[in-house]
């Protein structure tokens, strides 16, 4: 059984068709990529998955369980944590607080037990900083832990993204265009930490990426999908010399031939 | 310059970083505890009144500051404890019961008015709110038999254990059991930020479609800041009520929500420093007014002096401070504690990026 299963999954806005009857699994442990043009429907898979979006028909299931039986937010209950194509953090926190948010998922303490800060809730609040720790040390944000997000550059704002994804312990992790916008090196950072994720961690990663040299450097599988349906899927070689793939990035050759 | 060598977890979650810090608020609470040795019965009558504009300001933070909530209706809750503090004491409740009781009636009436609040955004609940302090003036009157409508209700003395509390008979033991609820709100805040409630509410503020990524619930944590705040801002009504003195249905009217509002947005939104320093503004601005006019204008009241002022000094801060003081204290401090390396831009945020805005 595959751990993340979508099945024929259409979704429509209006007269457009997002996702047009697609499906695709992924298996535990791997790193699986969705790559297509703009407006191809990577971004908007994810919102399915997250449960933003609500499918027009089709299944999806988590290990087993049905995840349209969810509601959005508990969907990180069942250890599935995402990042966000234009960076959704909490802007005037730390970079601590936006990690330990991370961790909301393992709250067990009540209200009533916050308002008091009870002997438990201390002891799950180190519990939750031994985690939160450990992500900063992962991904070298010791110097900007306790910096103000709405004063740090770009590039570390993606990596914090990551952290509070990381922090929540997930079993499957969503990468939405995870080096958008970063710098070479960055990126090169980038495909170390999604590398180290899966095999230190093993934590499942299915992004979506533009850049094909990460695509190609770190992921198992590849789906191309254009205007939201299925286009190609295999290793990024075979993914990258299939004819239907290159003519929806580059255009169908007037010969019909392949470019 | 101070630097603080985090060697555990726990220089993370306790209440102050360092001995330094820990000393300056602990003189600040020895300084209040002597305050009335210190001052005449008019100006403790005044800090006094200060003190529970700060819980009222409280209250309204961790809604609006905290969770992002702008309400314009606090006025309406400090009413609900207000009366329901008074009517329980009139029907033989002890003080220490029914103080509490008020709190935690008017945080469920908080929680009632989430269900349809949490449905609602930005200027869209601001205008609800409005809507809640015009209603309570006429709900207070309609329940006449209960509330004594237009004609009003007078604060009994409070009792605790024979111990005869009242505003002007025995100012210092008002202002003390004054200064003991400032202090018990402001821990259980200062609990809640450093616990996953509050870090949920910042979360909810900042962005609600990853903090319901983070297995967040939206509805629920917007309902429990509503509960919260609507609590301890019910505490600070029932206080009010005893220091008044005298109420009916206009004391609490909609400009006290007002008030209320640019309190905070002055003092510094989402800091527990900014509801004091916004309760000090609002409490002394109609006293430092008055004194001016007595002394320029030989006493000639000026309609609409006090509300102009206020609103000129909201449109300043808007415009020049948008922090409001604890902003400004938190760039004086930093300017003193690096002195001379401090840099002009160093507080300059960098523009924000794009939103995600159709995922709301």
């Amino acid at each position: 059984m595959s751990l993340l299963e979508i099945d024929r999954a259409t979704l429509k806005f209006g007269g457009v068709t997002a996702v047009n009857d697609l499906s695709f699994s992924v298996e535990e442990g791997e790193v699986y990529a969705i790559v297509g043009p703009n407006g191809a429907g990577k971004s908007t898979v994810f919102n399915l998955i997250s449960r933003f979006y609500e499918p027009y028909s089709g299944r999806i299931s988590f290990a087993g369980e049905n995840l349209l039986d969810r509601r959005a937010d508990a969907v990180a209950d069942l250890g599935i944590a995402r990042t966000f194509q234009n960076i959704e953090l909490f802007d005037h926190a730390t970079v601590l607080q936006n990690l330990l948010v991370g961790r909301h998922r393992h709250r067990r303490t009540s209200m009533i037990e916050e308002l008091l800060f009870t002997p438990r809730v201390r002891r799950e609040e180190r519990r939750h900083r031994e985690v939160v720790e450990e992500v900063i040390d992962f991904l070298d944000l010791q110097p900007y832990r306790d910096k103000m997000i709405a004063g740090l550059p770009y590039g570390v704002r993606k990596v914090v993204e990551l952290g509070r994804a990381l922090a929540s312990g997930p079993r499957l992790l969503l990468l939405d265009e995870p080096a958008s916008g970063l710098s070479v090196e960055e990126t090169q950072d980038m495909r170390w930490w999604i590398d180290d994720i899966r095999k230190q961690m093993g934590v499942t990663v299915l992004m979506v990426e533009h850049d094909m040299g990460l695509v190609a450097g770190v992921s198992d599988r590849v789906l191309a999908l254009a205007d939201g349906a299925k286009l190609a899927e295999g290793t990024p070689v075979e993914v990258q010399s299939d004819p239907a793939v290159i003519a929806a990035y580059l255009g169908a050759p007037a010969d019909g031939g392949v470019a | 310059m101070r630097i603080h060598f985090k060697t555990s977890y726990d220089h993370d979650i306790r209440l102050f970083p360092d001995w330094w810090s820990f000393s300056i608020y602990a003189a600040l609470v020895i300084v209040a505890v002597i305050l009335p040795w210190l001052l005449g019965d008019f100006f403790l009558g005044e800090v006094t009144n200060v003190l529970i504009w700060a819980i009222a300001g409280l209250g309204l933070m961790l809604l609006t500051g905290q969770t992002g909530q702008a309400s314009l209706g606090h006025a309406a809750f400090l009413a609900v404890g207000c009366y329901s503090c008074i009517i329980l004491m009139e029907h033989g409740w002890p003080f220490l019961l029914a103080f509490p009781a008020a709190g935690i009636i008017t945080g469920l009436f908080g929680t009632l008015f989430a269900i349809p609040a949490v449905r609602l955004h930005g200027i869209y609940l601001a205008i609800a709110t409005i809507a809640l302090s015009v209603l309570a003036d006429d709900i207070i009157v309609l329940l006449d038999p209960w509330t004594d409508g237009v004609s009003g209700k007078f604060a009994p003395v409070i009792d605790i254990f024979g111990l005869e509390i009242e505003r002007w008979s025995t100012p210092a033991r008002f202002y003390w059991l004054v200064l003991a609820v400032t202090i018990l709100c402001t821990l259980a805040y200062r609990n809640l930020l450093r616990a996953p409630l509050g870090r949920a509410f910042a979360a909810v503020r900042d962005s609600e479609v990853s903090a319901t990524a983070m297995g967040v619930h939206i509805a629920l944590t917007k309902a429990a800041a509503f509960g919260l705040s609507c609590a301890i801002t019910g505490l600070a009504g029932a206080l009010m009520g005893f220091f008044a003195g005298a109420f009916n249905n206009e004391t609490f009217s909609i400009t006290i929500s007002i008030n209320l509002l640019m309190m905070i947005v002055i003092g510094g939104l989402g800091s527990i420093h900014g509801a004091f320093f916004g309760a000090i503004v609002i409490a002394f601005l109609p006293q430092v007014l008055s004194m001016v006019t007595d002394t320029l204008g030989g006493g000639i009241a000026i309609p609409g002096l006090e509300m102009g002022v206020f609103g000129a000094i909201l449109i300043l801060f808007i415009l020049f401070e948008p922090m409001g003081i604890y902003g400004r204290w938190l760039k004086i401090r930093t300017w003193l504690e690096l002195f001379p390396f401090a840099r002009k831009d160093m507080f300059r945020r960098q523009k924000s990026y794009l939103k995600t805005e159709r995922l709301r």
